[in-house]
């Protein structure tokens, strides 16, 4: 067992598990876009990066590729994890808009405002939908081609290859084909529909974790 | 060919072949590295050899056909031993002079000599040229002394007699230790301590016992060739370097990961490792040790990323080359889950000579935490383009001015770009810095695997930013966020800005942007692709300034920003703008001002290029 802090909490941990799984053991949120529990975590999205301190000297980690350590000290929801997280969200916005999970973590982290320039790809590449190809259904018929900007997830040479059972596991785990904003028009790169067409939930005891999102106050951060 | 079985066999090797060697024997040493090849150098190789043949000099005269020198500003260059003549800028129709002047008579071809071009003085000999002389060439220097296929000049310098002592007289923890007071850090980029490496690698589990023991030789920053050329100069130097790690380690694999566009590079390792091979210094029982290592090439497709060790490694393994989370070290789990060791090509050639002559001797060399010397590449505005080995520490006033010659055209240095595209911009009132790992991080750079890029007044460094982000934003593997999306993001920033649609908030945004690309990038490509951008909005944010607020480039080199004017007092109406202007823009009647209609010019600037009256102005 390996004994860490998160958020000055004192933990003990089996070695060799991360340190998102510890904090989600505890109870502690870290808001997740590329992680999946039952796939192998892959540290792409950075949206679960957390601070960790050493000596004098802080650094932010994916928390959901970073193993324990011994005397670890975590912090998951600091001003500099706050303002690191908004802005890794906030250039997500701007290169997959129409993604609901994306808008509803904008709407909870307080993003008003979108400041890059929206390229919608409409795809995250967070990989989700390849490992699950591969690790749940034990296919692989899809996968990432190409490199930096022009990276995408394709089958190979663009036809639908004989692995490919129709499962539709792909689109299930997909942030953005299933759960897709169907607002229509943006604003600033954000859609804000959510926010005036669900009852906008509160917490009984406002600790101010998120900063307003609108007229109606806080929602809960789920 | 014989095996070598044991130490005395490699000596007896040795004395055999200096005693067939006549040190006073005339020897032509031409350079065909990759940058004299570019000049001809293979053509004047053929016509000296052509040369020696005809006039029937075959035992008198050798040629030796070598790698890189160094000075590649004049290539193509050859030295003339034993005499150690130095001609530069040669052509094939010098050969025959060449033979029958300098090496049979011992006359000097004087126009073929190195002008300087500050004294105007002549130099004869090799090792009085100012590009040479303040030089240290412990690595380098051998280039020019062997032919990188036949191994038999390699034994000639004392090669593979390191492997020897290694083996025979040192246990791997020994050799460990004496890397470790070498103080011999990486030279790929990171700068991390070899011996560091080496020992949690050797102590790290492996479940099957293998280790991997690699060589880095995926150089990919723009501008930056010194790899390359000691894989093609002095292939055995790298080879002999891992040999001697695999023996500390416990390794008896290697590979060279090298780039497949270095082909040259990729042939004469294959050579060196089959003669390596012959002689019994790779594969079983090397010099009858008992000690098993071999070393295969594997080829990169070209992606910068491959650089970075993780990357590498899934590259090696035949998976797609991109990083992965670095918490488990490449030491304890890297190749096939196996420790692997990686080392840059730089650093496994310095191994031999630090065991060669010893850790004391090595670690005077250098600064406090930086020892030894390094290999740089020296190119942009500067008059002395080449490839340089300098000992750490030395300013950069030093490398610019007395080595690299100063800025051409008289014009006045303005910054260097040290450590590739990841690397930052040291302006001039830096130019006194001591070069070593310490100093360029804190000044906000690298030392990188040793690109060094001069500029000039002329050098926009907003443009300059926007150059190398493009270059990292199509290199970036674009596995996570911040560097895929805040690279391109950064990119279209840089785009607006030197295109005239600035806005006030930008270099807020883009420090906001490089702060978070920094902090949370998965690997070191995106921890340190902000580099380039931080640093010149540290040093020149008044550029940033005038191209947002005054929508001016100072420099004079953002399309968008700037016009062509014909100074009316100067022009004398030749008319040879108006001719060589490819939109015919230009128009006047001869021997009056011409003028420059302003909607039809595409800021080419041809006709500036052309004006012998420097009428041509931009503004």
């Amino acid at each position: 067992m390996v004994e860490l802090t998160i958020d000055g909490i004192k933990t003990n941990a089996p070695e060799g598990t991360t340190v998102l799984e510890v904090a989600t053991e505890m109870g502690i949120v870290i808001p997740t876009l590329c992680y999946h529990p039952g796939l192998s975590p892959y540290g792409a999205c950075r949206v679960c990066i957390v601070e960790v301190v050493k000596d004098n000297r802080s650094s932010l980690e994916a928390s959901c590729t970073l193993p324990v350590e011994p005397r670890q000290v975590i912090l998951t929801n600091s001003e500099k994890v706050r303002k690191a997280r908004k802005l890794i969200i906030e250039l997500l916005l701007s290169s997959c808009p129409n993604s609901k999970t994306l808008q509803d973590m904008a709407a909870n982290m307080g993003i008003n405002r979108v400041r890059f320039k929206v390229k919608d790809r409409g795809c995250i590449l967070c990989g989700l939908c390849v490992r699950y190809c591969k690790e749940q259904m034990k296919s692989g018929g899809i996968g990432f081609v190409g490199r930096g900007t022009s990276r995408r997830v394709a089958t190979a040479f663009d036809v639908t290859p004989e692995e490919c059972r129709n499962c539709g596991g792909c689109e299930w785990i997909c942030p953005v084909c299933e759960r897709a904003c169907t607002a229509g028009n943006l604003i600033d790169g954000l859609c804000g529909g959510c926010q005036n067409l669900i009852p906008v939930e509160t917490c009984p005891v406002c600790t101010g974790c998120s900063e307003s999102v609108g007229p109606q106050g806080h929602r809960v951060y789920q | 060919m014989k095996k070598l079985r044991t130490p005395v066999e490699l000596r007896q090797l040795r004395a055999t072949i200096l005693s067939q060697r006549d040190p006073e024997k005339a020897c032509i040493s031409i350079c065909c590295g990759t940058g004299c090849r570019a000049y001809g150098a293979e053509d004047v190789a053929k016509a000296l050899k052509n040369q020696i043949r005809r006039q029937g000099l075959s035992k008198q005269v050798q040629l030796k056909v070598t790698g890189c020198h160094g000075f590649c500003e004049h290539g193509p260059l050859l030295v003339v031993y034993p005499g150690r003549i130095f001609y530069q800028r040669v052509t094939p129709n010098d050969a025959a002079e060449i033979i029958s002047e300098t090496v049979l008579n011992g006359n000097i071809v004087d126009r073929l000599l190195y002008v300087d071009p500050t004294s105007g003085e002549k130099t004869h000999f090799e090792g009085d040229v100012p590009f040479y002389k303040r030089q240290r060439r412990l690595i380098f220097g051998s280039n020019g002394l062997i032919d990188p296929t036949d191994i038999k000049d390699y034994f000639a310098i004392d090669g593979y007699s390191a492997v020897s002592k290694v083996l025979f007289e040192m246990q791997p923890e020994e050799a460990i230790a004496e890397i470790r007071k070498s103080g011999l850090r990486g030279r790929g980029g990171g700068g991390f301590p070899a011996a560091t490496k080496w020992e949690s690698c050797r102590k790290a589990p492996s479940f099957d016992g293998t280790r991997y023991v690699i060589c880095n030789a995926d150089e990919g920053d723009p501008g930056a060739y010194m790899d390359r050329s000691l894989l093609e100069g002095n292939p055995h130097s790298v080879i002999e370097g891992m040999i001697i790690g695999a023996y500390a380690i416990g390794s008896h694999n290697g590979y060279v990961y090298v780039r497949h566009e270095y082909p040259l590079a990729v042939t004469n390792l294959s050579i060196a490792l089959e003669q390596a091979r012959e002689y019994g210094l790779l594969g079983q029982d090397i010099l009858g040790s008992g000690f098993d290592f071999d070393i295969k090439i594997s080829r990169g497709g070209g992606a910068f990323i491959c650089g970075e060790s993780t990357a590498l490694m899934a590259s090696l393994e035949g998976k797609i080359g991109e990083p992965r989370p670095k918490h488990i070290h490449t030491v304890v789990s890297g190749l096939n889950g196996r420790p692997s060791n990686l080392n840059n090509v730089e650093t496994w050639a310095n191994v031999p000579l630090i065991i060669n002559r010893g850790a004391d001797w090595y670690s005077e060399i250098g600064t406090e935490g930086s020892k030894g010397t390094k290999i740089f590449s020296l190119v942009g505005k500067i008059n002395n383009t080449g490839l340089i080995e300098v000992p750490m520490g030395i300013t950069l006033r030093e490398i610019i001015y007395d080595i690299g010659g100063g800025i051409p055209n008289d014009r006045r240095f303005k910054a260097v770009q040290t450590g590739g595209p990841s690397g930052g911009c040291i302006p001039e009132s830096l130019i006194d810095l001591p070069v070593d790992f310490d100093k360029l991080t804190e000044a906000g750079s690298m030392m990188g695997s040793g690109g060094m890029i001069v500029m000039d007044e002329d050098t926009c460094m907003v443009d300059i930013a926007r150059y190398f982000v493009k270059f990292l934003t199509e290199e970036s593997c674009g596995k996570c966020v911040p560097c895929r999306e805040g690279l391109d993001r950064m990119l279209d920033i840089l785009t607006d800005i030197t295109e005239g649609r600035g806005k006030e908030e930008d270099i807020e945004l883009l420090e906001e942007l490089g702060w978070i690309i920094k902090e949370t990038s998965l690997c070191a490509l995106g921890g340190t692709a902000p580099n380039p951008v931080l640093s010149t909005i540290r040093y020149f944010r008044d550029e940033y300034e005038a191209h947002i607020r005054g929508k001016r480039c100072p420099a004079g080199v953002c399309k968008a920003l700037i016009t062509f004017i014909i100074n009316e007092e100067k022009c004398t109406g030749c008319g040879v703008c108006a001719r060589e202007c490819p939109q015919g823009a230009i128009s006047g009647k001869k021997k009056e001002p011409y003028n420059i209609n302003q909607e039809k010019c595409i800021k080419c600037g041809v006709c500036r290029d052309n004006c012998k009256f420097e009428a041509i102005t931009v503004s």
